[in-house]
């Protein structure tokens, strides 16, 4: 792919839905690729970098819907900036423009006070409460699934922590007089479908979930800012410890149902063998699925990066983040020598159970060559991680122990 | 999970910038810039795909069986509803097998 691809003639039907989304709301002559990702990760190699609006450079896996990937560097740290936030959309048309005067936070359905709530209201009528959270997608790592699976073929990057503001999802409920027989409550945001026969990503989550659970958040800032539109201006969901395909982005409706949901990403989309593991025998097929809900302990090396050389004898800082679906990280071990004996690594501050947890470590590779260095964590309540991958035909879940390998000498 | 937690979320003390109530945040998306590969039914595969996505969503995935792509083809009809007729259907499936398949 080459910038002066951009300049061949569109064909009919790309004209038309350039000319639509032109209409819509003007485009700019495209400014990339930039660059190409990190060639050490063959699942990366010539794949394109692109600075997206209000992003930095990330790793482009789709243009439209955006999924932008964050680069495995920014993982050295807890808190992942803004601007390099990954970014995953759905369906298309995306919004590209909202108007705080006129949008509002429909909450309505089986409540006896239907609220359209402004920006000013949710700040001003509600406490406003914090969490620091993981978003992670569903299919992070998907791409790393032996067999392959078909589906985004994200490496690591799908998931990213912030410190998310705003009101808890249990006040408006409240506020609006959620009623006792409703069951689930779906969340729908400003992207629509490109034809009435796509199913509009909506979302649900069990009324009696939510309103235990006071750490759900309706947020309109991240990490002190206002959210960036492509991580969902001007408020999201957050849901701790959940995969981020409940995290609805450009929020504009919640609504209390008194049946349960049956739509299609609830239904048919985003489910994991009902098992203890979410998994099944590499290749197979479940006999029954379960949405999929809370994330599994993962852990990476951020630095030195894959691929990097390093001096032999010489102190190595080595820098990395570990998360769990909401425990709390107890312990990040390092090996070098495949697993056989496991060295402690020093943890971070801690940021609450739902964050990334920041390790580091001092490490002296003891002979030229190449060298492996795995990194795996414990959670709370004992979990860790596996040396063997877990399989599901969605390429979901994936938390095996990771690593990266260097060049010594 | 049944364990308890501590509660995680913080109420926030002191007050962050905020933004103005009349904020219109508008930005602008890059174009697709792929072109598939010429071949028998290149163009009703360029154009038919890229009228809901862009085409690094084919690009992108494994090589896998042939038959992997009339799977994703009915999906797209079934349910995604596509608005595409089976001869068309067919024509996508049959060229997306010929250049990214094993």
């Amino acid at each position: 792919m080459t910038a002066g691809d951009t300049d061949r003639p569109l064909s009919r039907r790309a004209m038309l839905w350039a000319s639509a989304a032109a209409a819509a709301g003007g485009l700019l002559s495209p400014r990339w690729p930039a660059a190409f990702a990190a060639e050490a990760d063959s699942l990366l190699a010539g794949r394109p970098l692109a600075r997206f609006p209000e992003k930095t450079n990330l790793i482009v896996l789709t243009v439209r819907p955006p999924q932008l990937e964050t680069p495995a560097a920014y993982f050295d740290r807890a808190i992942t900036p803004n601007d390099a936030f990954f970014v995953r959309y759905h369906i298309f048309p995306i919004p590209t423009s909202v108007d705080l005067a006129r949008w509002r936070l429909a909450i309505k359905g089986e409540v006896d006070r239907p609220l359209a709530l402004s920006m000013d209201e949710l700040r001003t009528k509600f406490p406003k409460v914090s969490v620091t959270a993981v978003n992670q997608c569903s299919g992070n790592s998907r791409g790393r699934f032996a067999p392959r699976v078909l589906g985004g073929q994200w490496a690591d990057g799908a998931m990213g922590n912030a410190v998310w503001s705003g009101v808890r999802l249990v006040d408006l409920l409240k506020a609006a007089g959620a009623r006792s027989t409703g069951v689930d409550v779906t969340f729908d945001g400003l992207d629509r479908p490109a034809f009435p026969q796509v199913p509009d990503f909506v979302k649900s989550l069990a009324l009696s979930r939510i309103m235990n659970d006071p750490d759900v958040l309706v947020a309109y800032e991240m990490n002190g800012a206002r959210l960036p539109m492509l991580n969902g201006f001007p408020a999201r969901l957050i849901v701790p410890g959940w995969f981020g395909v409940y995290w609805v982005k450009n929020l504009s409706e919640i609504t209390v149902l008194s049946a349960p949901y049956d739509g299609y990403w609830m239904k048919t989309a985003y489910r994991i063998p009902d098992t203890p593991c979410g998994c099944v025998e590499p290749g197979g097929a479940p006999k029954a699925t379960v949405p999929i809900t809370s994330m599994p302990v993962r852990s990476f090396i951020a630095a030195p990066a894959s691929g990097s050389r390093v001096g032999v004898g010489r102190d190595i800082a080595l820098k990395g983040i570990a998360f769990d679906g909401g425990y709390g990280i107890r312990e990040v071990l390092v090996s070098d020598d495949g697993g056989e004996v496991w060295r402690r690594a020093a943890l971070g501050a801690d940021l609450g159970p739902y964050s990334f947890r920041e390790w580091s470590a001092t490490w002296k590779a003891r002979s030229a060559g190449t060298v492996r260095l795995m990194v795996r964590a414990i959670n709370a309540i004992g979990q860790s991680q596996g040396t063997t991958p877990l399989w599901n035909p969605a390429g979901y879940l994936r938390n095996v122990v990771e690593h990266v390998d260097l060049v010594v000498g | 999970m049944t364990a308890v937690r501590a509660l995680a979320t913080l109420l926030v003390i002191a007050t962050a910038a905020v933004p103005s109530a009349a904020e219109t945040v508008s930005i602008t998306l890059p174009q697709d810039t792929i072109t598939l590969p010429a071949g028998p039914g290149a163009d009703v595969t360029q154009t038919q795909c890229a009228f809901c996505h862009s085409l690094d969503y084919i690009t992108t995935q494994p090589r896998g069986p042939a038959a992997q792509w009339q799977g994703v083809v009915t999906k797209m009809l079934k349910v995604y509803g596509a608005p595409i007729s089976e001869e068309t259907a067919r024509i996508i499936a049959d060229y997306l097998a010929a250049h990214y398949a094993r």
